[in-house]
């Protein structure tokens, strides 16, 4: 299977200057390689960084060291110096990230902050909210829901926009950051079938999930990031 | 459409250096604009950023460096050593300027269909009807009811001037539009109306624009990349998110922190 996504030898601190220049170290040494069609769950306790690798992987968290390198086509881009638009284009075609929390946008509605990353890839408007009222829909969020924006829903609603927006589009590589934490078992139930049709396409995933149940189900390797502190490295 | 595939900028900034006397308006400012791509510059005030601006969009002459743009032909051509008339017509025509003060931007004293059918006849066009038709529509997509395309803009509200504005510089579809604290001075609600509006607008015509604001929000909301300026340099850039979420320089990191949270 090709190696979609290669970290090697990444490591990430943070240097505090507002609390007088403390470094608090969070991650090095790591490295980890996923695969086509493969989900790769970061296992660890809070604190140990895994959020920061997916972050580094997305663009949002710069890199200190080491490389990020992800296969586009037969390119190879590394992440950690990449320019802006190159990550800008990376995440408008090949990283899709699903967060627990949805940033909302004053008066867009649900059906289009979904639709929103299939459009981006040139999918026409009808298209696209077609798709989306049908995620929606499976994820059980409200039919009443879809044309308001979400500001106002419920935390659970909101996740759950915020999870169909995520998987709407095709990404070759897919970052899942705690997609079910807080969901019901029904709405968990469809989020694992979804990462199991991601994975039929050969998406390559990396994933946070503390649901034991959910993990279970869907890693088909678990890297532990203790392995990547960065006081054992020092 | 898809954004961010162009090979070319449309603007390349080098060592822009701006002094007032011997005090330093902005210094060394180095970056290229892709189309498509939306820049906030942000900074407290004082910190340079509205001359930065000013020289960009040749309202305000550098004391040093070059600023190129690329013509509708493909020609990258330095923007101080354009003709007067040139000059003028690029403004005209292929950029647009939205003042923090909609008055700055408007003519306050024709009425809002004129405010917008002005730029029309300065790229020639010249049949009445195609122009209010046109006035029209634009109102329409700034949300502008067409009973007031006979109203000057006296009559209107802080926020609906603001919106006239936006129509008065995207009917001529220029390539580059320049953003002065567009949402400063409204009230929120009104701010959240515009902000979607200008979202929409942007990514719809697929504008490329520089964006002066102290608010991260706005940033945020509309920008792709992020510049922090202060005492006329600019001391960060990057990505909005990777700025706003992993800020790395001392005075990006207070920025951050004094957001408040609602």
């Amino acid at each position: 299977m090709p190696v979609r996504l290669y970290l090697n030898n990444v490591g990430k601190s943070f240097t505090m200057h507002l609390q007088g220049g403390t470094v608090i170290p969070v991650v090095d040494r790591v490295e980890f390689s996923v695969d086509t069609g493969e989900c790769v769950v970061l296992g660890g306790p809070s604190g140990a960084g895994k959020s920061s690798i997916l972050k580094m992987i997305y663009g949002n968290y710069r890199c200190d060291k080491g490389q990020i390198l992800v296969t586009v086509g037969d390119r190879i881009v590394n992440v950690a110096d990449a320019e802006p638009r190159q990550i800008l284009r990376l995440r408008e075609d090949t990283i899709g990230y699903v967060s627990q929390f949805l940033r909302t946008i004053p008066r867009v509605s649900a059906e289009h902050v979904v639709a929103e990353p299939l459009i981006a890839q040139g999918a026409d408007e009808a298209e696209g909210l077609d798709r989306a009222r049908a995620l929606l829909a499976r994820l059980n969020v409200p039919e009443r829901l879809w044309t308001l924006p979400p500001a106002t829903f419920s935390g659970g609603e909101q996740q759950r926009v915020n999870i169909a927006r995520g998987f709407i589009a095709h990404y070759p590589i897919l970052l899942l950051d705690e997609p079910t934490a807080s969901l019901d078992a029904a709405n968990r139930a469809v989020v694992v079938r979804l990462v199991e049709e991601k994975k039929a396409q050969g998406v390559a995933m990396v994933g946070i999930l503390h649901d034991q149940d959910v993990r279970e189900e869907i890693a088909d390797r678990i890297v532990d990031v203790t392995n990547f502190s960065a006081e054992a490295a020092a | 459409m898809k954004a961010f595939q162009s090979e070319d900028p449309l603007l390349q900034v080098r060592n822009v250096t701006r002094y007032y006397g011997d005090r330093i308006g902005c210094a060394n400012v180095s970056f290229d604009l892709w189309p498509g791509e939306v820049l906030a510059i942000v900074g407290e005030s004082g910190s340079g950023k509205t001359t930065l601006l000013n020289c960009l969009s040749t309202r305000l002459a550098p004391t040093a460096g070059a600023i190129e743009y690329r013509m509708r032909d493909g020609a990258m051509r330095n923007l101080y050593q354009l003709s007067e008339a040139e000059r003028r017509l690029l403004m005209r025509t292929d950029w647009g300027f939205v003042h923090q003060n909609a008055a700055d931007g408007l003519r306050m004293n024709v009425s809002a269909g004129a405010n917008v059918g002005e730029r029309l006849m300065a790229v020639g066009e010249r049949h009445y009807g195609n122009i209010r038709a046109t006035a029209d529509d634009w109102l329409g997509r700034v949300e502008i009811e067409s009973d007031r395309i006979d109203d000057d803009p006296r009559s209107f509200s802080g926020g609906m001037r603001q919106r006239l504005q936006i129509a008065r510089n995207l009917v001529t579809q220029p390539r580059l539009v320049f953003m002065d604290e567009p949402t400063g001075g409204l009230d929120v609600s009104v701010q959240a109306r515009l902000l979607d509006l200008l979202r929409r607008l942007v990514a719809d015509l697929g504008l490329s624009v520089v964006i002066v604001t102290h608010d991260l929000a706005v940033a945020r909301l509309l920008s792709h990349r992020i510049m922090v300026m202060r005492h006329g340099n600019v001391i960060e850039t990057g990505l909005t998110d990777q700025v706003l979420d992993d800020p790395r320089e001392p005075y990006s990191q207070l920025l951050v922190s004094s957001i408040l949270q609602v």
